[in-house]
């Protein structure tokens, strides 16, 4: 077996919108892959369609060498899998719920014993676990879920959004926490995340995706790479002159242009500091004058800004979201 | 193989109904309010009752009379609510723990319906045993084994369709009119408070439609030794009922998406 998770042109239609659109990615055994993009992008679908709880309508997959759909129960077995809420028992106890989870999955007692105690102590729950769960805060019982679903020794994890509604301290903790089992475990790990910081800081690579198809796929480096150096940020005074400054940058050949909003234009070139008076002297030999200048290192958010003309923040409501929404709401 | 496979459905209902159990043991106000209100019913109406009517052709209309009745009531709210609760398993996010598992959806069924028909048996019991304390007198101790199976088949056919309606209601809000527009039916037009021999017709055709109260004659059969309805129909009919709500609440929960 050459990849942990192996799709070829998964496909989910929802009515006549289509959430996950002929998305082929192959994930290595160890990686720990992150699935980038707004909400609504289809990352949930297809994390879902992966964890057998979602039929695909067309193409195929294979999560530790087994296909979703023909060997589902064996594709579950070998699987963990943490949703987006909450689905522990809050009657029981952090314990118990280990306990039942352990069972369904066919541990025997003396393994789930164990396995109960050193999964409690990876996320530092050991002296919560006889607690009722409804009496957890939303990272403890975060925290439960990473523990729960890694209990019965999955090869692959599912996490999708594990951080989201933490507040920034838990989430520092809980990507320690996937770290760690990434590393001590040797757990595969696919992820989504619509947080930057989160994609960049934990995973090995990267899937951009937006409106179901995925738009770039690489390391996080190689992604902010390719946008060929640092950010420069120049405002102007008149937004008409945009074009006339992106024309002579394309000229010059000196820099890339990455995106432009409003009267701002965003390029990259390579060792920023040294570039700016160059790209500034360009500006007034064009005689457009330059309100502001400034200087970063390239971000995620511009390498998704570069491939979809938007950030990733703006909360726009994509028609899968409307229709997932609906679906919500008729069963509420 | 065969064997593992055998094993493997035994843990899956035998963990279904640990939690059931767990649960249970950690609702004791319901299983107060549970006992209470066919204790009321048992000493308040089975007084009043018995103080101005006579059953027709003989026999007191007594607390005696009304025990079947409220043991059968009580078996109904726990084991029907049991089945519902995957309503609840729903909302708060649970089922998709389970229904990920690598277990078969019929055995999860299965262990959630005998964790269901437990809690109801233990209710029905505790009925039976206030009851006797305040005075019913039972017929033999035979016949209290056999009322004890009937509770067991009689829960295991209202859970079989708590569960199918619970993969068909949508919303928990759904589920409160079912309980309403369900239970109380059933319940009053079952036998459980009044004699069935001399009932008009409309009734009568009602009251023989509906499972309880084939479920009360059954207890009253074996609990006092007289019934209206002969005890061979009324085991039949409740074993039928149970066997394909409980097949019909099983294929529903299969095809259940989250």
């Amino acid at each position: 077996m050459l990849y942990a998770i192996e799709t070829s042109g998964i496909t989910k239609h929802f009515n006549e919108i289509t959430a996950v659109n002929n998305i082929s990615i192959s994930v290595k055994p160890g990686e720990l892959f992150g699935l980038l993009g707004p909400n609504g992008a289809g990352k949930t679908t297809l994390i879902n369609m992966l964890s057998t709880m979602t039929e695909p309508s067309g193409g195929s997959a294979k999560v530790w060498g087994f296909d979703v759909q023909r060997q589902a129960g064996s594709v579950r077995q070998n699987i963990g899998m943490v949703f987006q809420g909450t689905t522990l028992d809050d009657r029981l106890t952090g314990r118990e719920n280990l306990d039942l989870h352990g069972r369904l999955y066919g541990l025997d007692s003396k393994t789930r014993k164990n396995r109960i105690n050193e999964v409690l102590s990876l996320v530092e729950l050991t002296d919560r676990a006889d607690a009722i769960v409804k009496t957890y805060s939303g990272g403890m019982m975060r925290r439960l879920e990473i523990a729960r679903g890694l209990m019965h020794h999955p090869h692959v994890l599912f996490l999708d959004e594990p951080t989201l509604g933490l507040d920034p301290q838990t989430r520092l903790h809980i990507w320690e926490y996937i770290k760690t089992l990434n590393k001590e475990e040797g757990v595969t790990i696919m992820l989504t995340t619509h947080y930057m910081e989160e994609a960049d800081h934990l995973c090995n690579r990267i899937a951009i995706i937006d409106h179901g198809e995925i738009v770039a796929l690489d390391t996080p480096e190689a992604l902010k790479n390719s946008l060929g150096g640092d950010v420069i940020t120049l405002g102007l005074e008149n937004p008409d002159d945009i074009t006339r400054l992106c024309e002579a940058y394309q000229k010059n050949g000196c820099a890339n242009i990455v995106s432009r909003k409003m009267n701002e234009v965003f390029i990259t070139v390579k060792e920023g500091e040294r570039q700016i008076p160059h790209v500034l002297a360009l500006a007034s030999k064009a005689g457009i004058p330059i309100q502001s200048v400034s200087l970063r290192k390239p971000t995620l958010d511009d390498v998704f800004i570069h491939h979809t003309g938007r950030a990733i923040r703006d909360k726009e409501v994509t028609e899968v979201e409307k229709v997932e929404y609906k679906l919500r709401s008729r069963r509420k | 193989m065969v064997n593992a496979a055998v094993n493997r459905a035994i843990q899956t209902v035998y963990t279904m109904w640990l939690r059931e159990m767990i649960r249970f043991s950690r609702s004791k106000s319901r299983i107060i309010g549970a006992l209470a209100t066919p204790l009321f019913f048992l000493v308040i109406l089975g007084t009043g009752f018995s103080s101005s009517f006579q059953v027709k052709g003989g026999g007191a209309f007594d607390k005696s009379y009304l025990a079947p009745g409220l043991i059968s009531m009580a078996v109904l709210f726990s084991s029907l609510m049991g089945g519902v609760s995957i309503i609840w398993d729903r909302e708060f996010g649970f089922l998709k723990e389970i229904l990920i598992a690598p277990v078969s959806r019929f055995f999860v069924a299965l262990g959630k319906a005998i964790g269901g028909v437990t809690t109801a048996m233990i209710q029905g019991i505790l009925i039976m045993i206030i009851a006797w304390l305040i005075g019913v007198q039972y017929d033999s101790i035979w016949g209290i084994l056999a009322a004890m199976v009937i509770m067991f088949v009689s829960g295991i056919g209202f859970i079989g369709l708590g569960i199918a309606l619970a993969s068909k209601i949508e919303s928990h809000e759904g589920f409160q009119m079912v309980m309403s527009f369900l239970t109380m039916p059933l319940v009053l037009l079952s036998g459980a408070f009044f004699p069935i021999s001399n009932l008009p017709g409309w009734l009568k055709a009602l009251v023989y439609a509906n499972p309880l109260t084939y479920c009360v004659e059954a207890l009253r059969f074996f609990l006092l030794g007289h019934s209206t309805i002969p005890i061979s129909l009324s085991i039949a009919v409740l074993l039928i009922f149970s066997l394909s709500m409980i097949a019909l609440g099983g294929r529903l929960f299969g095809k259940m998406r989250v």
